[in-house]
């Protein structure tokens, strides 16, 4: 199964951007062994061609770091991951960026479930829609708030268990006519913020958030983040922000400060 | 108000008024009086007069007025103040009240009861189980040598209690190389311990930093294991993490890339054995500024662990984060994965071993906590000594158990469980009340309320200051060693010089007072029968 390093490294090729790895029926360790490797020897810059599934690219890397991926990546894209920029040219797959620590993953097409658990910092792009669990216990911690941008819808259980960082949901793209967000959106958010842009139906969200239309101040602390999403995926940033959002908080920080006998 | 809020929105809700919700009426209007459990006495003719047992005491429960005066309803029952008390004049003593007895409604039910009939709120326990379920361990006995084979004298002998925990090999190549040999098979990443004794995960939070730093420090005087928990590293602690397995639990909190590489392991916990299928939750109050820093969370917020962990409701999604986790430690890392012991507990281990877990750590229902629901802590899970058979034996039957070692935690009482756990099946065992009973826990079970006098489950500096990680680390260090002291003596006795050899060797175990179905799930001989 595994390859050894010389027949990894021969799927190379070097542009002057970086390294250029075809990844063309390599298997998920090879590729990311050698990821690993060469960004100890300094290499700074990779494209990955012909990804097709490999699992975990870029998990756990540390440090300023660009990697594009030409294909559709695995599960557990970047998790753990602690500085780098991912870029994603086709769709991705689940747990985007799991534990995410900093670094920035950004995905032109759709994402799958459990984008963004547990995340502690950094930014994900996604530019289509998305499934379910996405951003549970995200939290924000000293200077590192964590933040999801989505360009098209998502599904059940958006931000549960929200402890801190910024969720926006643009809904950009219409999906059959499926609802913005799915069923138990915030459900046990007890920190953190959710920007709905657009149609919400009230029943899809839990009643542990409290809904209210954004204010101007709260829309320019979240215009940066919409701005780099605009650049991203080449939209009219003005366009965007010109519908109304609704905004999500948590009833309570201490939702089970009750619950107890003492 | 938020009814308006929400007539902006363009569709209108459908849902009905909401109702107010239970919790903010909970007023009693009719207060029941329940008694104290414990009656506080004093000699008054021996009292110095020092007032030393007021100021020990956490709860508040003594008080001066021109002598000691007790609030029998705040205390615990913890002993603190006795400890400290120079003449020895204190005496602590169930509360006598009687109550019409009754074979249903023990005096226990009817707290509890009364309590919640105030409250109108959950109850919560700390340490294990505490309920009178029959205790295995006192039912199973070990083999001697006598006449036939010759037993072995420790004193004279050398005894192996070396252990390696991790996945093994089907079979190793060795291969000539001059005068020696060299190892061809390559191995997997695993752990050496000196003693087959680990210390239980326990977090910074759930206890204090100078308990958390005793017994790190002890773990890496004994050559063997402390655990995180899910409570991060703090910077005190990492000069022993090269000795700790790090925990990865369903909050996150505190895991990073160097968190995960900083550990001798890494341990993803999906149960505990004293709240099987829930998740945790470490009130505000708990996170001070320290903790907020080892959590990566904001100081004062609560720190909910999920009861799942969102990205695993699979032993497929398991394996997935056993391999994320392996990526992120380049492979050098041997992954454990923790469980409740529950009723299918043979075949969930089976799944964890096919997942790639190197570490199955089982913990039987009389685990303990820092906070329970008590109806979870007293009613869910099964014994270690049966999880251990079961696993055991279903792993063998597969053939995969080579493929990872067991650690078994949950009611180690004793040198004696620790020899009759491995002679189960177990690899090695994880203490955990043990361990705070070698810092001076007496078993009063208030972990939950952060009071501890005794500096062990609190945050409060006033408190955990009273506990000195040299002398804490000094007497686990002592209670393991006589511990490993006694199991090489037990090996004597069985005529076997290496702890390996008494691994999952069961024809040195039999039963007395246990019935045929219970023996069978041992995979135990009654007393009598011989080989």
């Amino acid at each position: 199964m595994a390859k050894t390093m010389a027949a990894v490294q021969a799927a190379e090729t070097r542009e002057e951007m970086g390294i250029v790895i075809d990844a063309q029926g390599m298997h998920y360790r090879d590729l990311n062994r050698r990821l690993r490797e060469a960004a100890t020897e300094g290499e700074a810059r990779f494209r990955l061609v012909n990804v097709n599934g490999q699992r975990y690219i870029g998990t756990g890397l540390k440090g300023d770091l660009h990697l594009e991926i030409c294909g559709v990546p695995g599960n557990d894209l970047g998790a753990f991951l602690s500085g780098p920029t991912i870029l994603v040219r086709n769709n991705a797959q689940d747990a985007i960026g799991n534990t995410m620590d900093s670094g920035s993953i950004i995905v032109k097409g759709d994402a799958g479930d459990v984008i963004g658990y547990g995340m502690r910092g950094g930014t994900i792009f996604i530019n289509g829609n998305v499934g379910y669990r996405v951003g549970i216990h995200m939290k924000a911690y000293r200077q590192k708030s964590p933040v999801i941008v989505i360009g098209g819808a998502a599904g059940d259980f958006l931000g549960e268990y929200m402890a801190g960082g910024v969720i926006i949901l643009l809904g950009l793209s219409e999906r059959n006519g499926d609802p913005l967000v799915g069923n138990y959106c915030a459900s046990g958010m007890h920190g953190g913020e959710i920007y709905l842009r657009g149609k919400v139906d009230p029943r899809h969200i839990s009643p542990h958030a409290k809904i209210a239309q954004t204010k101007p101040t709260q829309i320019e602390h979240i215009r940066p983040h919409i701005a780099e999403f605009c650049t991203h995926f080449g939209y009219d940033a003005d366009k965007v922000m010109g519908e109304p959002f609704f905004r999500l908080t948590p009833v309570s920080h201490r939702p089970y400060g009750a619950k107890y006998a003492t | 108000m938020m009814m308006k809020e929400r007539d902006l929105l363009l569709e209108e809700p459908q849902t009905e008024e909401a109702e107010e919700p239970l919790h903010e009426v909970r007023v009693a209007t009719t207060p029941v009086y329940y008694p104290p459990e414990f009656r506080w006495t004093n000699d008054q003719e021996r009292c110095a007069r020092c007032k030393r047992c007021i100021h020990q005491c956490g709860w508040k429960a003594l008080r001066w007025e021109g002598r000691v005066v007790a609030d029998d309803s705040k205390c615990v029952g913890c002993h603190r103040c006795e400890a400290f008390c120079p003449e020895r004049c204190i005496t602590i003593l169930p509360n006598p009240q009687a109550f019409k007895e009754h074979g249903l409604w023990s005096v226990g039910h009817r707290r509890n009861l009364w309590k919640q009939a105030e409250t109108g709120g959950v109850l919560l326990a700390g340490m294990g189980n505490d309920l009178p379920y029959q205790v295995l361990w006192d039912h199973l006995v070990l083999d001697a040598c006598q006449v036939t084979n010759p037993s072995i004298d420790p004193a004279r002998e050398p005894m192996e209690l070396r252990t390696h925990l991790g996945r093994k090999p089907e079979a190793v190549e060795v291969r000539q190389n001059g005068d020696g040999f060299e190892l061809v098979t390559a191995l997997e990443p695993g752990i050496e311990l000196s003693t087959p004794i680990v210390f239980a995960a326990m977090s910074y939070g759930s206890i204090s930093l100078p308990a958390q730093k005793s017994i790190a420090m002890a773990a890496c005087e004994l050559g063997t294991l402390w655990n995180t928990g899910e409570g991060g590293l703090h910077d005190e602690v990492r000069p022993f993490a090269n000795r700790a397995i790090v925990q990865c639990a369903s909050g996150r909190f505190g895991v990073d890339v160097d968190y995960l590489n900083s550990g001798a392991g890494v341990e993803i916990k999906i149960g505990q054995g004293a709240k099987p299928g829930i998740g945790g939750h470490l009130p505000g109050e708990k996170v001070s500024q320290d903790v907020s820093e080892t959590r990566m969370i904001p100081v004062g917020s609560d720190a909910l662990s999920p009861a799942p962990q969102h990205d695993i409701y699979s032993i497929e999604d398991l394996r997935q984060l056993i391999f994320a986790i392996k990526e992120a430690t380049n492979y050098e890392k041997p992954v454990s994965v923790k469980i409740a012991a529950v009723h299918n507990v043979a075949a969930i281990a089976s799944g964890m071993v096919r997942a790639g877990a190197d570490i199955l750590y089982l913990d039987g229902f009389r685990g303990g906590t820092g906070a329970a629901p008590t109806t979870i802590r007293d009613h869910f899970g099964i014994p270690i000594e049966i999880a251990i058979a079961v696993v055991d034996q279903r792993l063998r039957d597969e053939g995969i158990r080579n493929q990872a070692s067991i650690i078994a935690a949950g009611g180690i009482r004793s040198s004696a469980d620790v020899a009759k756990a491995i002679t189960l099946g177990a690899d090695a065992v994880a203490i955990g009340t043990a361990a705070l009973m070698a810092l001076g826990c007496t078993l009063c079970q208030k972990c939950y309320t952060g009071r501890c006098s005794w500096g062990i489950t609190t945050q409060d500096p006033q408190l955990t200051r009273r506990l000195d990680p040299n002398v804490g680390a000094q007497r686990l260090v002592n209670l393991v060693k006589a511990w490993s002291e006694e199991l090489e003596e037990m090996l004597g006795a069985l005529g076997v010089n290496s702890i390996e050899s008494l691994r999952g060797s069961r024809e040195r175990l039999r039963g007395i007072q246990l019935d045929r179905t219970t023996l069978e799930v041992l995979g135990v001989k009654p007393a009598g029968v011989g080989a």
